[in-house]
């Protein structure tokens, strides 16, 4: 798929549902030969102008999420890629066992779309937070979870789950904070080094690497260099970068998602039987279903905001 | 086939029912399976299509009722689709050829199974991506009536009616039985028949041990632009006196006494003759 560079900062700033609808309908008038499902959630998932254009590729169950996977297994089963998309909350835990068997099991290639995650959904409450799908899909055998940070990245994260064959989950949250202002290569399992530093390493996923970087900024005023990584690939991990970090006296991980699960547990786990590892702070929902509001209240309530999260490094790095 | 082969089909496929659930010395689920083997043998044996199509244009068949594998692994025995030695692996440690299906399509296993009420759900896909892609297959599966418990069930038939799949049938092997005991006491529902027929199917109510009315609703579920449902009212445990209407049998160790005592019931029904 072709992004010419006069887009790039029109796809970088456009919020996931715009991005993940632009995406796909682009992607469908190149190569032609997949289907795009939705639970009823096909406008609010950007995808109007992609049905109205190509009904034909397009397939609403309507609400009915379990039906949804099913169905998509069925369209999935010849090898031709199924986007299945709905709230993460929804796709991901109303229809678990249904992504259990036919993505898990039976491997087939679909590709789990989990709309507005983390907190994005702010004042709907916490029955439509996405706090709990990293940790539920990524514990799917041969799973692939991606969560990408901008615009420009789902664009790119939607073509490589196209292209790879197999059961993907793709985790979009919230915000339209520009990450990439410049064209990068994309290939999933690789994550991407945003900022250099000496003193502690953060590792983000999601929109939340907007906060992660700017916390990172507010630590270097106080003279706490931060190395920042991009962990885009939940699952599989790389682990040449986490390998890379072993050294840094501080490691820190950021997601907006629970702290038992998600990206934090995932690298803790990595690094639990190695010799050589680094101390890690997990910052993400503490554990407890956080009370409606708007975007800031919540990652204000979480401890998610980048005054927060440099407070909450610096504090620990102070440690020693 | 003509009804007398089918017959035989019918029987050829309890025996081997029985002999492997004897041989594999485990539990085995045999009133489920037994009470759809009917059904198996006229879609085998008389309306799939497979033979000289290739893979994407063949009929497709889902056994939604995953429990029922042992009939399934049966009738593709009897079809030469399962080897004879791939066939006594049945239960063996590591074996695919377990309780519930694992996808196989180079056997004719469509998918895995064992989740009640995902099978027909992937069917109705099926049956859509035929629509879509313009092939000319049909897909079939059958659904037990305990499994229709489950609210799946429904969402996959709303959505078979509303994608227009007339070249879908959904069997419901009805033997009134389920894990728990007689459905009635369970969540029984008497009116399947008219229930199928307000989610827009065209459906048949049928005896599902008789075959020229399986035949019959299987042959005219190819007509109308309706998706098909054909209500067949079974007995669990089909065919062996004393596991007729016995739940006890839902999932049981076969002894050797029991064992010979089927077989011979399976005789004097006409095998071999």
């Amino acid at each position: 798929m072709e992004i010419k560079k006069s887009e790039i900062t029109r796809w970088a700033a456009m919020g996931p549902r715009a991005a993940f609808g632009m995406a796909i309908l682009k992607l469908y008038e190149e190569e032609p030969d997949f289907f795009v499902m939705s639970a009823d959630l096909g406008s609010s998932s950007g995808l109007a102008r992609f049905y109205t254009k190509y009904p034909e590729a397009f397939v609403n169950v309507g609400i009915a999420e379990q039906n949804l996977i099913g169905v998509a297994a069925g369209l999935a089963k010849d090898g031709t890629p199924v986007f299945a998309t709905s709230f993460a909350p929804f796709i991901s835990m109303r229809a678990s066992e249904q992504i259990r068997m036919n993505m898990g099991y039976m491997s087939l290639n679909i590709k789990a779309v989990g709309l507005g995650s983390g907190l994005a959904m702010n004042t709907l409450g916490a029955s439509h937070f996405g706090l709990e799908d990293i940790a539920v899909m990524r514990t799917i055998p041969g799973m692939t979870v991606l969560c990408p940070a901008d615009g420009l990245q789902i664009a790119k994260c939607v073509e490589a789950s196209k292209h790879y064959d197999g059961p993907v989950y793709i985790r979009l949250s919230g915000g339209a904070d520009i990450i990439y202002g410049d064209d990068f290569d994309y290939e999933i399992g690789r994550s991407i080094v945003l900022k250099q530093g000496r003193d502690v390493a953060l590792i983000a996923a999601g929109s939340i690497v907007s906060q992660t970087l700017q916390a990172a900024h507010l630590l270097e005023e106080k003279g706490i260099t931060c190395k920042v990584v991009d962990m885009h690939t939940i699952k599989p991990l790389d682990k040449d970068t986490l390998d890379s970090l072993t050294e840094y006296k501080l490691v820190v991980t950021v997601e907006e998602h629970n702290i038992l699960g998600g990206l934090g547990s995932a690298v803790a786990e990595y690094y639990a039987h190695k010799k050589e590892r680094p101390r890690q702070l997990t910052l993400g929902v503490n554990d407890f279903y956080p009370h409606p509001g708007k975007y800031g209240y919540l990652l204000d309530e979480c401890g998610l905001t980048p005054e927060k999260i440099s407070e909450r490094v610096m504090e620990t790095y102070a440690e020693g | 086939m003509t009804n007398k082969e089918l017959e035989k089909l019918a029987l050829a496929i309890r025996r081997r029912v029985i002999k492997m659930a004897y041989e594999c010395d485990g539990n085995v689920h045999l009133g489920g399976a037994l009470s759809m083997v009917d059904m198996l043998a006229v879609l085998y044996g008389d309306v799939l299509r497979g033979a000289g199509r290739p893979y994407e244009e063949r009929d497709k068949f889902v056994l939604s009722k995953g429990h029922g594998a042992l009939a399934l692994f049966a009738v593709l025995g009897e079809m030469g689709m399962i080897s004879e030695e791939r066939l006594r692996t049945y239960l063996a440690d590591g074996s695919n050829l377990c309780a519930h299906p694992v996808m196989e399509p180079e056997i004719g296993i469509e998918s895995s199974n064992g989740s009640l009420g995902q099978g027909i759900s992937m069917a109705v896909g099926m049956a859509l991506s035929a629509k879509r892609k313009k092939r000319d297959y049909r897909v079939y599966t059958i659904i037990g009536n305990g499994e229709s418990n489950e609210g799946l069930v429904w969402e996959a038939l709303a959505s078979a009616s509303q994608f227009k799949l007339d070249n879908f049938t959904v069997i419901l092997d009805d033997n009134k039985f389920q894990n728990d005991g007689a459905s009635e006491n369970i969540m029984y529902d008497l009116n399947y028949k008219e229930r199928l027929r307000a989610f827009g199917f065209q459906v048949a109510e049928i005896d599902g041990h008789h075959i020229p009315q399986i035949q019959e609703a299987l042959k005219s579920a190819h007509a109308g632009q309706a998706p098909k449902a054909i209500v067949a009212n079974t007995i669990k445990g089909y065919g062996i006196s004393f596991m007729e209407n016995d739940n006890g049998w839902h999932h049981r160790r076969l002894t050797q006494k029991n064992y010979e005592q089927a077989m011979k019931e399976l005789e004097e029904q006409g095998y071999g003759d």
